[in-house]
């Protein structure tokens, strides 16, 4: 298929799950924010920081806004602020412009559903999302997340374009969860005494909520939640949907479909990737330093996702390549 | 009202569609109706506005409904008002569901729209079917010997049948094309000829398109339309069916691939998202079950034309292309364009890639060129016009431009160039001071306009939330050149829903019909 169709469906599922993400992340970050906890001298420890800080958006927020950081203002900016690339309204609005693009190689439902989504969105206001409450809005963008997974997913050819709306989904996935786990790098807590304590608990609770994992917790620990543990189930386990070993296992699977002689390279790193979740072990992450462990995985992602670039979707050819499918004809 | 509710359609009915039928066809109190302009609405009295003016092609001047009509009245007489209200409704809610669009140049307040769509067809005689069908068949043939000719020996030059510097002097000539043989000697592979009617068999074209025409995605999303909304109808009416356009494109595109291509790649290059016909390029795309392309997704090497795909580079051999001749190539025309490919014009001259429409044709659906179509057709074919030609004033020319000038509040001024409505003066619409800025332009810059008689186009009923009344038409029917030139037997009817108004462009508040052409 046309690479620049490839890569308008892989952006429009990357943009859909981000948005469905910064709703997980603004929506622990207001959970978070109503615990009795606070600082006011330190603005880094403050939750609302969290959601810029992960989405290296803190610095367009302050030249956007002067003075205290504000939830009023970390949510308007995040939510519907269509001059902020990164916010919720702009994400759907980018992954329907995508859709609208390549509207041939979707079905008609995708279209109707994603084009659906973005009048709905469009009709919004910040206030009228306020009047109804902010979790609700929350709500809906997963649930319309989900229910565009379900479209796609009931509905698509298995195609290659399927196969690169999956892509998208997942190495989008697999950065968000690395980023929400990497929040607690962020949050620091004020003293080594509050490790372990009442404020550390409803933090690592937020977060396993937030990536809709506290309930696979409870199954598979029955025990009370410790950063190991939170580790393990959102980097290493195989089994919950949203982990960095489910999504690059996902990852590689797909791009073994996709690759053929000339792009092995996005495979080779993919199974590197996976190989090293798939067979890595907790003592391993903490000895690393969970943040520096979570750089690495950031790292890795972001040069398959080079690769992704170069092989399928903004490819450049060399003459030689050109010549040689002159040839094959 | 008193109107019978919607029966069912009538099993075993035999179709109408004999002159027969014409007799016993009619109840006239929803001629009358009709007639008087506002239907379901209080019923005045006088005479009807417009009654002798204008052809109505469905009525007769006696209020008989006219016999290929027949089958139709009888039916739109068995539904409600309620009925077509929600038939019209679900269309223009399907319409905008579908995203099916087009965007306004210089409206800033969004994107797209829904093109209106009326749901009353507009239905066509066998015979004046034939008549187009054949005569927009002899312009295009006339048309590509014309340009084979003025980009070869230019005999028609030599002939004096048409002034050179009309030809050579143009501004879209391109010089070049000149002594290049494009595949099959075909420059215009699809044409929309634009025609008006005036009377039961009169018509005249108003121009020909031989660019990158479009609306042939409406001519068949209406289709799809109707048959949706009132599958009955067809079932009654023999109407000819019109959904092998794509395929007879998609046969004519592979018939002019370059020389020695076995199995050819065929794209539709589109200038992308924004352009207001893109609905219509990703439409042909997905109907012939090619690819839809961007400049950004061709590149050239070795004078070949690939597209960048996720296995890698793959040759393109005839690129069905909806981008103006300018900005194609960067390398050749416009050096700012990025909509276009480097290197594709060479790779066209070198016979490696076929564009179509060819480079270069715009020079003949110029509207200074137009007025020598018939002429053309003398010339190449040796037969005489079967669809006339409005007469044409040419405002270069000091006689005609002095006629012109005097008659402003009576005629139709166009810019030669101009498309889409935009830049044109309708005099007896207009007002003293539009007329008046109009002719300080014509002055300023003579050689850029024509003028044409106000033409009495047809009518048709169409369809309001208040009733029926008649509306402005015209007919673009779509030529297609390979092999061979034909027309699918049907055509986009555009209607001018604005009362009174002659100006049936989506972009100036027309809409769009289905068009029946009846079987024999």
């Amino acid at each position: 298929m046309l690479s620049r169709a490839a890569n308008n469906l892989y952006w429009m599922s990357r943009h859909i799950e981000r948005a469905e993400n910064t709703a997980r992340v603004l929506d622990v970050t207001y959970r978070m924010s109503l615990l009795p906890y606070r600082t006011p001298d330190q603005s880094w420890a403050d939750p609302w920081a969290v959601p810029l800080v992960i989405n290296g958006l803190a610095t367009s927020y302050y030249e956007r806004f002067t003075g205290a950081l504000t939830s009023e203002r970390v949510l308007r900016f995040m939510a519907l602020d269509p001059t902020n690339p990164s916010s919720i309204y702009s994400c759907i609005q980018s992954a329907r412009e995508n859709a609208r693009t390549v509207r041939g190689a979707i079905t008609s439902e995708m279209y109707e559903d994603i084009n659906g989504l973005w009048l709905e969105i469009k009709d919004r206001s910040h206030e009228s999302v306020v009047a109804r409450g902010i979790s609700e809005f929350f709500d809906w963008v997963k649930m319309r997340s989900h229910q565009f997974r379900g479209v796609t997913f009931g509905t698509m050819l298995r195609d290659e374009a399927y196969q690169f709306i999956r892509l998208g989904t997942f190495m989008e996935r697999a950065d968000n969860t690395a980023r929400i786990l990497d929040v607690k790098y962020h949050t620091l807590l004020p003293s080594v005494a509050d490790v372990g304590g009442a404020v550390d608990y409803y933090q690592w609770g937020a977060l396993l909520r937030s990536v809709s994992a506290f309930d696979s917790y409870r199954k598979v620990y029955r025990d009370a939640i410790t950063p190991m543990r939170v580790a393990e189930l959102l980097i290493l386990r195989e089994d919950v949907p949203r982990s960095l070993h489910a999504c690059t296992k996902e990852i590689y699977e797909i791009l073994r479909g996709l690759c053929d002689a000339s792009s092995r390279e996005p495979e080779r790193l993919a199974g590197e990737l996976n190989a090293q979740l798939r067979y890595g072990r907790t003592e391993q992450v903490f000895t690393a330093g969970l943040h520096e462990y979570l750089m690495g995985v950031l790292d890795r992602l972001s040069a398959l996702s080079d690769e992704i670039d170069r092989h399928f979707l903004v490819p450049v050819y060399s003459q030689q390549q050109a010549q040689s499918a002159a040839a094959v004809r | 009202m008193g109107r019978k509710p919607v029966s069912p359609s009538h099993p075993g009915e035999p179709p109408h569609h004999t002159k027969a039928d014409r007799r016993d066809a009619y109840e006239p109190a929803l001629v009358q109706r009709l007639l008087e302009g506002k239907e379901y609405g209080p019923r005045r009295t006088g005479k009807p506005m417009n009654r002798r003016a204008f052809y109505n092609e469905m009525y007769g001047a006696d209020g008989d409904v006219r016999s290929h009509y027949a089958p139709y009245a009888r039916w739109l007489d068995e539904q409600t008002v309620e009925h077509l209200q929600q038939k019209q409704r679900e269309a223009d809610t399907l319409y905008t569901r579908l995203g099916i669009t087009f965007a306004v140049y210089g409206d800033e307040t969004g994107v797209e729209r829904a093109i209106p769509f009326d749901i009353i067809p507009r239905i066509m005689q066998p015979g004046a079917w034939k008549k187009i069908n054949d005569g927009a068949c002899q312009r295009l043939r006339a048309l590509n010997a014309f340009l084979k000719d003025i980009y070869h020996g230019q005999d028609i030059i030599r002939a004096g049948v048409i002034p050179a510097e009309q030809v050579l002097g143009n501004k879209i000539y391109r010089p070049e094309m000149r002594g290049f043989d494009v595949p099959g000697d075909v420059y215009v592979h699809v044409a929309g000829v634009d025609v008006v009617q005036t009377g039961a068999e009169e018509f005249y074209v108003l121009e020909d398109n031989l660019r990158t025409p479009s609306g042939v995605s409406y001519m068949l999303e209406n289709r799809r339309m109707m048959m949706r909304l009132f599958p009955e109808l067809f079932s009654r009416m023999p109407v000819a069916p019109v959904d092998h356009y794509t395929d007879r494109l998609l046969d004519n595109l592979r018939s002019v691939a370059p020389a020695g291509v076995m199995n050819p790649t065929v794209v539709v290059l589109t200038p992308g998202s924004y352009n207001s016909a893109y609905f219509e390029h990703a439409y042909l795309a997905l109907q012939m079950g090619v690819e839809l392309v961007e400049g950004q997704d061709l590149f050239v090497a070795d004078n070949t034309a690939y597209m960048r795909t996720t296995r890698g580079p793959q040759r393109v051999d005839v690129i069905y292309r909806r981008v103006d001749d300018e900005f194609l190539d960067p390398l050749a025309f416009r050096p700012d364009s990025i909509l276009g490919v480097p290197g594709l014009f060479a790779a066209y001259r070198a016979g490696r890639v076929t564009l179509a429409n060819a480079i270069g044709t715009g020079v003949a659906d110029d509207k200074s060129t137009y007025a020598y179509v018939p002429e053309m057709i003398r010339f190449y074919l040796g037969e005489e016009p079967i669809l006339q030609n409005v007469p044409t004033w040419q405002l270069r020319k000091a006689e005609d431009r002095e006629h012109v000038l005097a008659h402003l509040p009576e005629l139709v001024v166009k810019e030669v160039q101009g498309s889409g409505g935009y830049g044109m003066l309708v005099g007896p619409a207009a007002s003293r001071n539009e007329i008046e800025a109009f002719r300080g332009r014509i002055r300023h810059n003579p050689d850029n306009y024509i003028a044409q008689p106000t033409l009495a186009l047809s009518t048709c009923p169409t369809f309001f939330a208040t009733g029926i009344a008649g509306r402005h038409v015209d007919l673009r029917p779509y030529v297609l050149t390979g092999k061979t030139v034909s027309v699918v037997p049907g055509a986009l009817t555009r209607v001018a829903l604005r009362e009174g108004s002659l100006v049936v462009n989506s972009s100036q508040g027309g809409g769009t019909k289905d068009t029946w052409v009846l079987e024999e």
